[in-house]
């Protein structure tokens, strides 16, 4: 996608520097109508703080908490949201669309 | 990610050149390829097409999946000339995602009334154009009709090797345009790189028409492989 976000890499990278655990979550498969293209990034450090967005708005509570869990063991996490599924429903990805996000800690 | 390759990556997006990081999602393994290591690489068809679409997406390589995110630059328009044809360009351009500025020192054509949201600016090329950062990521078009105004940001235009460099004008008016930049020390292949007569031969006939001539050859020299680019 054209580079038209706001410089949340910059954010997080600056985070990382400032000594806070830091995790970057990437859209990385879409089927459907997803609100967010592939290559959206969400950023997240260990204070629940967090800029960009891979839904629009719909699953980013709940990718902030998986996001919490990475940032402390170090492992990455697939994640799936959809409208098949029970919790991505309750969370609100409403729009019909199905995707995939990947979580991973910077540093 | 290592913060050593997302600090390249900003570093990358803050000189506005390209960058992919691939990502193998089950192992968590990542690098980052900067657009000028591309032709080394062992996926560079992939990477080549991956950035020619400015599109993220998933590929598979000896059954691993890879994610290959793509950091690309904002294309710009700049367009020299606020005539009619641009009035309908700046627009159209910026509907596609381009930055867009107009440059023309006539300040009765360059007004903000006449290009209302647009970066307007009424100075001679040789002072409007050195702040406007053109870049490769930049589209030029020259459309004055005046080699005053046109030749000079040309010229600028092959130094920053825009990727898409049009202007307006007759066939024979190009010659005569060929002529006085070759005086001034273009080569051949350099000329040979503008589009002129601009914008594909669709028959455009009204100022927005040829807007959208403009809008579509510069889309094609984008996005098509370069052999097939118009």
């Amino acid at each position: 996608m054209l580079d038209r976000d706001e410089d949340i890499l910059k954010a997080a990278e600056d985070w990382q520097k400032a000594g806070h655990g830091v995790a970057l979550a990437t859209v990385v498969e879409t089927w459907g109508s997803a609100p967010r293209p592939a290559g959206s990034n969400l950023v997240i450090n260990d204070d629940g703080t967090f800029l960009g967005s891979v839904s629009g708005g719909c699953v980013e509570g709940a990718v902030v908490t998986e996001a919490l869990d990475v940032i402390s063991s170090g492992t990455p996490k697939m994640l799936e949201f959809g409208v098949a599924d029970e919790t991505a429903w309750n969370v609100g990805l409403s729009c019909g669309g199905t995707i995939r996000v990947f979580v991973e800690k910077v540093g | 990610m290592k913060l050593a390759t997302l600090a390249e990556v900003n570093a990358e997006r803050a000189a506005r050149r390209p960058i992919i990081v691939i990502t193998d999602t089950a192992s968590g393994e990542q690098r980052a390829v900067k657009a000028a290591d591309f032709a080394g690489d062992p996926l560079h068809a992939e990477l080549d097409k991956h950035l020619r679409m400015g599109k993220s997406g998933m590929i598979e390589v000896d059954g691993k999946k890879l994610f290959l995110n793509v950091y690309a630059p904002t294309a710009k328009l700049v367009i020299i000339g606020a005539v009619h044809i641009s009035q309908a360009l700046a627009p159209l351009a910026r509907s596609l995602g381009y930055d867009v500025t107009v440059v023309d020192p006539r300040t009765a054509f360059a007004s903000p009334e006449r290009f209302p949201d647009v970066n307007v600016v009424a100075e001679w090329p040789d002072v409007a154009l050195p702040p406007l950062k053109v870049d490769h990521y930049t589209a030029f078009v020259a459309v004055t009709h005046d080699p005053k105004v046109d030749d000079p940001a040309l010229l600028h235009a092959f130094e920053r090797d825009c990727f898409y460099i049009g202007a307006l004008g007759s066939r024979k008016t190009h010659a005569k345009r060929g002529d006085r930049l070759k005086a001034q020390g273009i080569s051949d292949a350099q000329f040979a790189r503008i589009h002129a007569p601009i914008g594909l031969n669709i028959g455009a006939v009204s100022p927005s028409e040829i807007a959208v001539a403009i809008m579509a050859e510069i889309t094609a020299t984008l996005r098509l492989p370069k052999e097939r680019a118009a």
